[in-house]
């Protein structure tokens, strides 16, 4: 094949921490967004957050931290050389992850039950905060979801590369990076459940 | 590969592994085939949109408005913004010159990610081609102008998603290339390469890295709320349901106005490396320069209201990024400084490199300095989206990027192909190119200060006279382009055979051959001195 066998794992980890700063940037836009529209109308986003179901929220938080932990493991696992057990705690961060999803798909599903959802017409009654704030809410826990699924493809592939040991103990750098960026996952989730959740 | 039990490297240019001809090409992971991949398609869209700002200049001889409605005008203007800005102006000197150059200059093998540099182009590729198919798909080519702005760009029925979708993923491929050239530089560094011993070409890379690490991805989000906006109403930038089309404005120039420094910053780096050369002088003021970059890219990132003087906005927020704006001047005059002081009392050899780098300085105080002039509250609001924008920002742009990349292309083109252009048809073509240019773009701030706005249809009788002295002169700036690619081109096939240092430049990519072999260099050298160390050549 082209090209010359360079490994430097530091640099895969630099580089891996420069996209996160991407990430975080790219939400940064969603949050700026949000504290002026908060400065602006904050009754309205007070009333919405009381809308919101905190319980869900934090046994989302719960369930996604827990994944956060089970990925950690399945690196300490790789670095022991327990194949094994690496591929059961990557198993159950995918679990825990996919839950979380099907918690999410529940609590959106309950909104667009009571018609709140973007241009719906309930909505459109609604005063203009709140309708602005719906969409917030919607605009970011709609682009957590997907950084979610995306974090979940990719630890998918590690859970065959750690399976045909394309991932091994010398050699785990692709874990550790999917790793960092299901933790972004998790810290950008912990910003927003205070932000919507518990503002009420 | 199994080359390296031989003696010599083949070059770049030679296919040596299985895979031949177009196919090696496409899936090369060689930094120097990518930056000329990136060379190639973007040459193609420049042209394309020195086209279409040809037949906008044409279209302003009134005769020709016959054939040209006022919303096709309305999408030429936008679509020659979004080839040029997105497609070639941001990325064009990082990616042609930086991919080809930046390892090369540090003494490295190729980039950190190789196999990331190529998806940054397909990403690149992927994004040209959805601009272009926006202007046939859909509701007919956007009318928005290149800046997107909110509620028009959330309500008009052209194709304005798609054409939004392509920057994201222009955006997408400008920050990966970002990470690669930070973690290169951080890494890649040959043994003895400290940070102040980098070509000024490297820090210049460096700072607008950061700034498509920062900035791009505000980009992005802005650009992912209008998608939202129009296809589910979200609200966000919708004053009928309490959002706010400010925030679009400002979210936009958070990004597009650092945006600005992407393009500029790479140039500046271009002209620090053409200027010691020709001069067989060290470059004045190193640390100032470097400096310098790293401050235009800290203080560009907090300016972006200038563009919003007349949005609307507190008269506090109105002084600071007034007084931000002339802070930013500072430092780029301190290159200005530093590159004229290297001339002096420099042995000067004059060639086609150093008079297009000439050609920017000249051009660049001209943009530059009309910009504070606009950042200057009192000024700003009346000369506020008038063609004077228009003239200052191709003085910036066209005059400062597009001369430094053209400059940039003379100087290291023997090293890229390994031939040398007719140094005479250059400068022959330098005369159209710089009286057609003048007379373009001064034009329009002469009509700009006489009131004519931007973005118009027709102009009221006062303003004809003007608008035909810049369109003839955009003819004699197509005319010089066309001698100088054509003269280009004709060298890459015909050219004379180069030497390996035709020059006399010291910096690392003169001690290897022309064209480069496959991995730069036999054996990585380790470096003990500054960068531009002329003592022991002559005197």
């Amino acid at each position: 094949m082209t090209g010359h066998v360079h490994r430097d794992d530091f640099g895969a980890r630099l580089g891996m921490w420069l996209f996160l700063v991407t990430e975080m940037v790219l939400f940064g836009g969603l949050f700026i967004g949000y504290s002026y529209m908060r400065y602006r109308y904050p009754a309205e986003f007070h009333h919405g957050g009381s809308e919101l179901n905190a319980t869900l929220g934090i046994i989302n938080t719960l369930v996604l931290l827990t994944s956060s932990l089970t990925v950690v493991l399945a690196i300490v696992a790789i670095q022991r050389s327990e194949k094994k057990r690496a591929m059961a705690c990557l198993g159950a961060t995918l679990i825990l992850g996919l839950t979380f999803l099907v918690i999410k798909a529940f609590e959106w599903g309950a909104k667009f039950h009571h018609g709140l959802y973007p241009n719906s017409p309930h909505l459109a009654t609604l005063p203009p905060g709140e309708q602005v704030f719906y969409g917030l809410y919607f605009t970011m826990t709609g682009l957590h979801g997907v950084h979610v699924i995306v974090g979940l493809a990719v630890l998918g592939v590690m859970l065959w590369w750690v399976a045909t040991d394309r991932v091994r103990q010398d050699r785990y750098v692709h874990l550790e990076n999917s790793g960092l960026y299901w933790h972004l996952v998790d810290v950008i989730w912990i910003f927003l459940l205070p932000l919507f959740y518990l503002a009420a | 590969m199994s080359t390296h039990a031989a003696t010599a490297q083949p070059s770049y240019l030679v296919d040596t592994g299985t895979r031949k001809g177009l196919v090696a090409w496409l899936t090369t992971t060689d930094h120097k085939r990518i930056g000329l991949l990136y060379l190639y398609s973007m040459m193609t869209f420049f042209f394309v949109a020195v086209g279409i700002g040809f037949v906008m200049r044409l279209v302003q001889l009134t005769t020709f408005q016959k054939l040209i409605t006022a919303q096709t005008y309305n999408a030429l203007f936008t679509v020659h913004g979004v080839i040029m800005i997105f497609l070639f102006v941001v990325p064009g000197l990082p990616a042609i010159f930086g991919n080809f150059f930046l390892p090369i200059l540090i003494g490295a093998k190729d980039v950190s990610f190789p196999r990331l540099n190529l998806a940054s182009w397909y990403f690149f590729m992927a994004g040209a081609i959805l601009a272009v198919l926006s202007l046939f798909t859909g509701g007919g080519a956007p009318d928005t102008g290149w800046t997107f702005y909110a509620p028009f760009s959330l309500k008009t029925g052209t194709n304005v998603s798609l054409a939004v979708f392509a920057a994201f993923i222009l955006g997408f491929s400008s920050m990966l290339t970002g990470i690669n050239f930070i973690t290169t530089i951080h890494r890649l560094r040959a043994p003895g390469m400290q940070w102040f011993r980098m070509p000024l070409m490297c820090w210049a890379l460096y700072s607008t890295a950061w700034i498509q690490l920062l900035a791009t991805p505000i980009l992005a989000i802005t650009l992912a709320l209008v998608i939202l906006e129009r296809f589910f109403g979200i609200g966000i930038f919708d004053p009928a349901k309490g959002g706010d089309p400010l925030l679009y404005q400002h979210l936009f120039w958070i990004y597009s106005h650092p945006a600005v420094y992407i393009m500029i910053l790479p140039a500046m780096g271009a002209i620090s490396e053409i200027l010691p050369t020709f001069a067989k002088r060290p470059i004045f003021g190193y640390k100032a320069i470097a400096f310098s970059s790293m401050s235009i890219a800290g203080v560009g990132s907090l300016v972006w209201a200038h563009h919003m003087f007349t949005s609307g906005m507190s008269g506090t927020a109105l002084m600071l990024f007034s007084l931000l704006t002339m802070i930013v001047a500072v430092p780029s005059a301190i290159k200005v400084f530093n590159w004229v002081s290297t001339l002096y009392k420099g042995s000067i050899d004059f060639q086609p490199p150093l008079l297009f780098a000439l050609t920017f300085i000249f051009l660049f105080c001209i943009g530059g300095l009309t910009g504070v002039m606009q950042g200057a509250l009192a000024i700003n609001v009346h000369i506020h989206d008038t063609y004077f924008i228009v003239g200052h920002f191709h003085y910036v742009m066209f005059g400062g990027t597009g001369m430094a990349l053209f400059a940039a292309l003379l100087y290291w083109f023997p090293k890229m192909w390994g031939k040398m252009y007719s140094k005479k048809a250059i400068y022959l073509s330098w005369f159209p190119m710089f009286i057609g240019f003048n007379m373009l773009y001064f034009g329009m701030m002469i009509l700009g200060m006489m009131g004519m706005p931007r973005r118009y249809y027709v102009h009221l009788p006062q303003f004809h006279t003007m608008h035909v002295i810049t369109t003839v002169g955009s003819w004699f700036l197509i005319l010089g382009l066309l001698m100088f690619f054509g003269a280009l081109l004709y060298a890459i096939f015909k050219g004379e055979k180069a030497e390996d240092n035709p020059w006399g430049g010291v910096t690392l990519e003169w001690t290897i051959p022309s064209p480069p072999p496959l991995e730069n260099f036999e054996e990585i050298p380790t470096i003990t001195r500054g960068p531009y160390h002329f003592e022991q050549e002559g005197k």
